[in-house]
């Protein structure tokens, strides 16, 4: 007897059950990548909020697998879910956009992190700050090291503006996506000048 | 213990093995319906699983078990027998799927889900075994009993 031939899944079905599982309350974390001026990004998005952006680099499966562990295992790609996500990444990425208006879900960072991180995501556009003041606002003036590893782990980049956090005389310091996206990102936000800074 | 992956993974590697013993089990008809069933009940239990050793295993148990809500709505009436194809079978022509799976669907509970689960998706007695909650032997016998009686129907 031959196997069954035609156990392709027609994604329709698929859409309805994904459909399904968000009518019911189900769909704990939605996911889905989109294009970006750098590469795939990996948006990642819970009931309470936006919870996590992946770089282009990041490995997705990585990315999901933690939060499979730390958040819920019910994750389930639905680009439509994060369409609104999308809409202002992309104008962001056109210089048409300067503020995100998006909730978010901190639950991936906690403590010192999140309070450096919740700082940050008051730094206006096309302005920066240091790691310095940074680790002031969060409560703790002399922790700079700990406001850098806190940039350095943020799960919502981009959206909360990290690349906005340079070092003390204006060194450019690190970025979880690159030097180059970072010195692209505040080019973009008019900060720096299209010359190279190396 | 082996950690939970993300749903959709279990989706992606799982949803055509589903598909495959449900269109055995109910029709083609049904075999939709129940796959949405099968996926939500999985994914409404899935927090709680706790281990992921045997996924394939723990969604092909719900699935039969929703083939069996299905087929008891249905009453009696086994699988929407669609008329039968004409002409399906010519000397030495494999037969089409649809004439097959309608036999499989004929066949009693047990045979036709170990049929189903061995070819639609390709399990092992152990695995088949272990979807229906019976031991390995008596997998095995429904597999027997099942093949006898569709090479009879189909001869």
């Amino acid at each position: 007897m031959k196997t069954a031939t035609g156990n392709s899944i027609d994604p329709s079905i698929i859409n309805k059950f994904r459909a399904r599982a968000a009518e019911e309350g189900l769909l704990d974390v939605a996911y889905t990548t989109v294009d970006s001026p750098f590469g795939p990004l990996l948006l990642a998005q819970t009931k309470r909020g936006l919870v996590r952006v992946g770089f282009p680099h990041q490995d997705s499966d990585q990315l999901l697998a933690e939060i499979a562990e730390r958040l819920s295992p019910r994750v389930l790609e639905a680009p439509a879910e994060l369409d609104e996500v999308r809409r202002e990444l992309d104008l962001y990425f056109e210089g048409k956009l300067d503020h995100f208006d998006l909730p978010l879900d901190w639950s991936l960072s906690g403590g010192f992190r999140q309070r450096v991180l919740r700082a940050i995501d008051r730094i206006p556009y096309g302005q920066t700050r240091t790691y310095t003041e940074m680790a002031r606002k969060a409560g703790n003036e002399r922790a700079v090291r700990a406001a850098g590893t806190a940039c350095g782990s943020n799960p919502i980049p981009l959206v909360v503006p990290c690349h906005r956090v340079l070092r003390t005389g204006g060194a450019m310091g690190g970025y979880g996506g690159g030097l180059p996206m970072k010195e692209a990102l505040l080019e973009l936000e008019g900060v720096l000048g299209s010359k190279s800074s190396s | 213990m082996t950690p939970l992956p993300p749903f959709q993974t279990v989706l992606d590697e799982h949803a055509a093995a589903v598909m495959g013993i449900l269109r055995g089990a109910v029709g083609r008809d049904g075999a939709e319906d129940c796959f949405q069933e099968t996926f939500l009940a999985a994914l409404r239990a899935y927090p709680k699983l706790g281990d992921a050793a045997n996924l394939r295993g723990w969604l092909l148990t719900i699935a039969h078990r929703k083939a069996i809500d299905h087929h008891r709505a249905r009453g009696r009436n086994p699988v929407p027998v669609a008329e039968l194809p004409e002409a399906a079978v010519e000397d030495g022509v494999p037969l089409r799927d649809d004439r097959l799976w309608e036999a499989v669907g004929a066949l009693p509970p047990k045979q036709r889900a170990a049929v189903a689960l061995r070819y639609g998706s390709d399990l092992p007695h152990a695995e088949i075994a272990a979807a229906l909650g019976c031991s390995p032997e008596a997998a095995r016998r429904s597999l027997h009993e099942g093949l006898k009686r569709l090479r009879k129907e189909l001869a």
